[in-house]
């Protein structure tokens, strides 16, 4: 067996500097403040505009990125002085929770803002600041330890070693409980040890998910399993990424025979226009396998007919550049021409091991090509 | 076959007219009497007043009548005006109550009352339902108070005078009218009030107060000494006159031609113009006019509507409010924040002189939200009927607000006061303007005017506010912008922000928060207070259940003390967690 081991102490120097570094772009924006405010200046921030017509399609990065609009956000524009302060505040807030260690939740934040008398109307505007304060640093804000609620699973032979607070140092294996675990803040940030996985097959639905550690797919694909629970937390996508890049793990995702599927696959390839301001969320390297348009007629699966918000959405990604050209392109256009759509757990139409014994073979045979 | 028809033709007099059609006149319902009844009274004393340029004295009793007869919700009511006006001749005194279309309306001046019988419907209307003399007590000399109790005779419209008493004056002039009705104070009251606050509006220079059912006394006191010039009696306008008015002058005419019967009859005539519409009409200048037959008459009043070389009708015989009175008025009654009005030049319809006057009062402790308009025609409020006014259409139509920037809740009242010789009414009733085009327009411009001026007022208003809102927001966040990068930047002293604050008072952090916890908290202690002491109470229950009352009295307590607890730590947890949360991540 080959085991691929991660050098604990790169990886772990490589956490450490991208933490430093974060803790330091925080307090350079309390120090710019300070100053600004010591010579009799109103101070601002200045970061990209998350606006519609500043979100472009990078082809090379093969994700949305923002394109070179800045907002300005100063304190001594009376519009801008809340907003600016709250950026500020979560700024603080966020060094306090990077510097201790600990985690936050998305709704946390809005409650603990009132322990400041900063003051949110509602959940929604204080999300819409930390996407900020994500475009100043451009950093996701899992790290600056803000979580959402979205959980999603992984199983399989991967040792990690925990690095939050009580767990720090300690390790497990991923492949010690059928249920998979909780893709959550301790994993996001726990460091790979080792792992005998060749692979990293990532499936919509949990009851496939399942389906898969019944059957073995870890043993039998040297696979790490990932059940991402619909469209992809970002946490999740952010723990493909790490898969991806740092134990070199090619991904393989399969979702539903539906145009919703097919952009599932999509937004872990190349990102969402809604982080348009991150990087490290996309896996450009990334396979979709399944269930193609095309599958559904191969294998003469049942399905439903699409509605007709269906369609429009099927024409709506036809335009998308990140469906530019291959089997994205193509697909659609049969998902259009059939009209028809069908799910993962529509191969029990052959037998509950089918989707296993044949059909991951048959298209992990065929990804060789994509 | 053939059928005849006999139809039996019998003349009526004016006041059995007026009686058979009492609804026309606003008398439709006890309520309306009543209202009516009082507000004919107050104008005629009013109008008494300012013929002589006396500052009105008035007074109203509106009293329960003695042996108080009911039916149904009427009851009876005595009213009782009392003016300090020039009073009237004792041999003039019958007929000046007693008799419809009696009065001395006939030649054209600006006066409230417009068709001479505003008084006389209300005595009558009196008669009708309760039987009783009107008693009416003037004097005109100041040596003697002529008093009479009298009824009308309405088939004869002729009054029927009971008692006629003397007594002395004593050097005081005045009328003193007092009549008993059938009436519905308690519908009509609310109207009565509003009449009297709009009365008083419209003429500060009055003093007027009202004693209601009630012995409730309301006083109007007056507002400036400044009252409006009298207006002057004038010849009708050629472009006013009808077939009737002519038929009429012809018949008292002296004069031999028609050129000298229309200069002497008729407004801002002269001979040459007299000579020139005489051509254009066709008519011997040299003619009689009692020479003219019905068909030639009737010629004669149309070619006087469609020559158009008379000069328009001059204003002297108009008493506009002014700026001075109207706004001496909307300080007394309205106590606006802010006031603009705007008069327009005199202005003419069919030959009737007419003057706009417009103005606004917005805000103050009074005004309430939302456009209210106040009409007044001939120095008299307007109560009803609002949506078929013209000033209404004026208003709620032609005006956009929006344009203004003036918000629909604004605190506005508009007051409107058209004057003229003939208010153009739509009805008898005296209740709203017809929509002549000569009077939209100046209603429009006048309108427009005031609610320009009210616009540069608010936006100014607003920047003012704008202004102050923006120094709260600076004293609020740059003390927490502050504090933040403080800590952030690790640093020990917070900077020196107060260079930016300047003049801007720094607003203690958390003070709002503060304040709701502190209503919350008294609440939550009033409920578990009255809870105590409900529990309490319950223990002090007859001796029979004690056994049951007593346990339950006693887990009750228990269950209070509980609850005192568990409620206080609900109340302050929240502040506990904070702290918490504080120290935690302050370490």
């Amino acid at each position: 067996m080959v085991r691929r081991m991660t050098s604990s102490k790169t990886s772990k120097s490589l956490a450490a500097e991208r933490r430093a570094q974060l803790l330091d772009a925080l307090k350079q924006i309390g120090i710019r403040t300070y100053e600004d405010l010591n010579s009799g200046k109103f101070p601002e921030l200045s970061f990209p505009s998350r606006s519609v017509s500043n979100i472009v399609y990078d082809s090379k990065l093969k994700q949305y990125v923002l394109d070179k609009t800045n907002v300005r956000r100063s304190a001594g524009n009376i519009k801008h002085i809340r907003p600016f302060t709250q950026l500020l505040w979560l700024a603080y807030y966020a060094n306090k929770l990077v510097e201790q260690g600990k985690t936050s939740t998305l709704r946390e934040v809005y409650y603990s803002s009132q322990a400041d008398y900063m003051e949110f109307v509602d959940q929604a505007e204080s999300d819409e600041i930390i996407t900020d304060l994500e475009a100043v640093l451009s950093r996701a804000r899992e790290e600056f330890k803000v979580y959402p609620e979205e959980r999603s699973a992984i199983f399989g032979d991967l040792t990690v070693e925990y690095t939050v607070p009580r767990f720090q140092g300690r390790r497990l294996n991923l492949s010690a409980h059928p249920d998979g675990y909780q893709i959550g803040p301790s994993l996001s940030t726990a460091e790979f040890v080792d792992t005998s996985a060749e692979m990293v097959i990532a499936v919509e639905k949990g009851g496939i998910f399942t389906r898969f550690v019944e059957e073995q797919v870890e043993k039998k694909y040297k696979a790490i399993l990932i059940d991402t629970s619909g469209q992809a937390p970002r946490s999740t996508r952010y723990m493909l990424k790490r898969l991806n890049k740092e134990l070199n793990l090619p991904v393989y995702i399969m979702s539903d025979g539906d145009v919703y599927g097919e952009h599932i696959a999509m937004v872990i390839i190349s990102g969402s226009a809604n982080a348009a301001h991150l990087r490290d969320l996309t896996v450009p390297t990334a396979k979709w396998v399944g269930v193609w348009a095309s599958d559904i007629v191969k294998y003469k699966l049942p399905t439903d007919p699409m509605t007709e918000a269906d369609q429009k959405r099927a024409m709506e990604l036809k335009k998308d550049p990140r469906y530019h050209g291959g089997v994205w392109q193509r697909e659609l256009d049969i998902f259009l021409k059939i009209k028809r759509k069908s799910e993962l757990e529509a191969f029990s139409k052959y037998g509950l091991t089918f989707i296993v014994d044949n059909y991951l073979k048959e298209k992990m045979q065929e990804a060789k090509s994509l | 076959m053939v059928t005849t028809r006999q139809v039996t033709y019998s003349e009526i007099s004016p006041s059995e007219f007026f009686y058979r059609n009492r609804d026309l006149a606003g008398f439709s319902n006890p309520s309306r009497a009543l209202y009516t009844s009082v507000r004919e009274l107050v104008e005629n004393s009013l109008d008494a007043c300012e013929q002589d340029q006396i500052l009105p004295e008035i007074v109203v009793r509106i009293e329960n009548a003695p042996e108080g007869t009911k039916a149904g919700d009427q009851v009876a009511y005595v009213i009782t005006v009392q003016d300090n006006g020039p009073g009237i001749e004792s041999k003039h005194l019958p007929n000046a109550f007693g008799r419809v279309f009696y009065g001395s309306k006939y030649k054209l001046k600006q006066s409230r009352g417009m068709f001479g019988m505003g008084g006389t419907m209300a005595i009558l209307y009196a008669q009708i339902t309760t039987n009783k003399p009107v008693t009416i007590s003037s004097s005109f000399d100041g040596k003697n108070f002529h008093t009479l109790d009298m009824l009308i005779d309405i088939q004869e419209n002729k009054p029927v005078i009971l008692r006629h008493e003397t007594k002395p004056a004593n050097g005081l002039t005045g009328t003193t009218v007092s009549l008993t009705l059938m009436g519905d104070y308690f519908r009509a009251g609310p109207k009565i009030l509003d009449y009297f606050k709009q009365t008083a509006l419209v003429n500060p220079y009055a003093n007027i107060t009202l004693v209601d059912p009630d012995g409730k006394e309301t006083k109007y006191e007056r507002g400036t000494t400044v009252s409006p010039q009298a207006p002057t009696e004038t010849l009708p306008h050629p472009h006013g006159i009808d077939v009737e008015a002519l038929r009429r002058l012809i018949k008292e005419t002296q004069d031999l031609n028609l050129v000298k019967f229309m200069t002497h009859n008729f407004h801002r005539v002269g001979e040459r113009t007299a000579e020139k519409f005489l051509r254009f009409a066709g008519f011997d200048p040299t003619r009689k006019p009692k020479s003219l037959t019905n068909e030639e008459a009737v010629k004669f009043v149309n070619a006087l509507h469609s020559f158009e070389e008379f000069l328009a009708p001059d204003a002297s015989c108009l008493s506009p409010l002014g700026e001075e009175i109207m706004q001496a008025g909307i300080m007394k009654e309205l106590s606006p924040e802010f006031i603009a009005m705007s008069v327009r030049p005199p202005s003419a319809y069919s030959g009737f002189p007419f003057i706009v006057e417009v103005g606004l009062a917005y805000g103050g402790p009074v005004i309430q939200p939302g456009v209210r308009l106040l009409r007044f025609a001939n120095r008299i409020p307007l109560l009803y009927d609002e949506a078929n006014d013209v000033a209404f259409k004026v208003i709620n139509e032609e005006i956009d607000w929006k344009r203004y920037r003036i918000p629909q809740d604004a605190p506005v009242s508009i007051i409107t006061h058209v004057c003229s010789t003939k208010v153009p009414y739509k009805t008898v009733g005296k209740e709203y303007l017809a929509d002549r085009p000569e009077l939209e327009r100046e209603l429009k411009n006048a309108t427009r005017e005031v609610i320009r001026k009210l616009s540069v007022f608010v936006s100014r208003k607003g920047s003012m506010e704008f202004a102050k809102k923006k120094m709260n927001i600076y004293g609020k966040y740059l003390p927490l912008i502050a504090k933040f990068c403080t800590e952030l930047s690790s640093k020990k002293k917070v900077p020196d922000y107060k260079k930016l604050l300047g003049s801007i008072e720094v607003i203690e952090p958390g003070s709002d928060t503060e304040e709701k916890w502190g209503e919350f908290q008294k609440s939550t202690n009033e409920i578990m207070e009255a809870d105590a002491k409900q529990k309490k109470n319950s223990k002090r229950e007859p001796q029979q259940q004690q056994q049951q009352q007593q346990s339950n009295a006693e887990r009750g307590k228990d269950d209070s003390a509980d609850a005192g607890a568990s409620s206080e730590r609900a109340v302050n947890g929240k502040k506990n967690d904070k702290q918490q949360n504080l120290e935690e991540f302050g370490s």
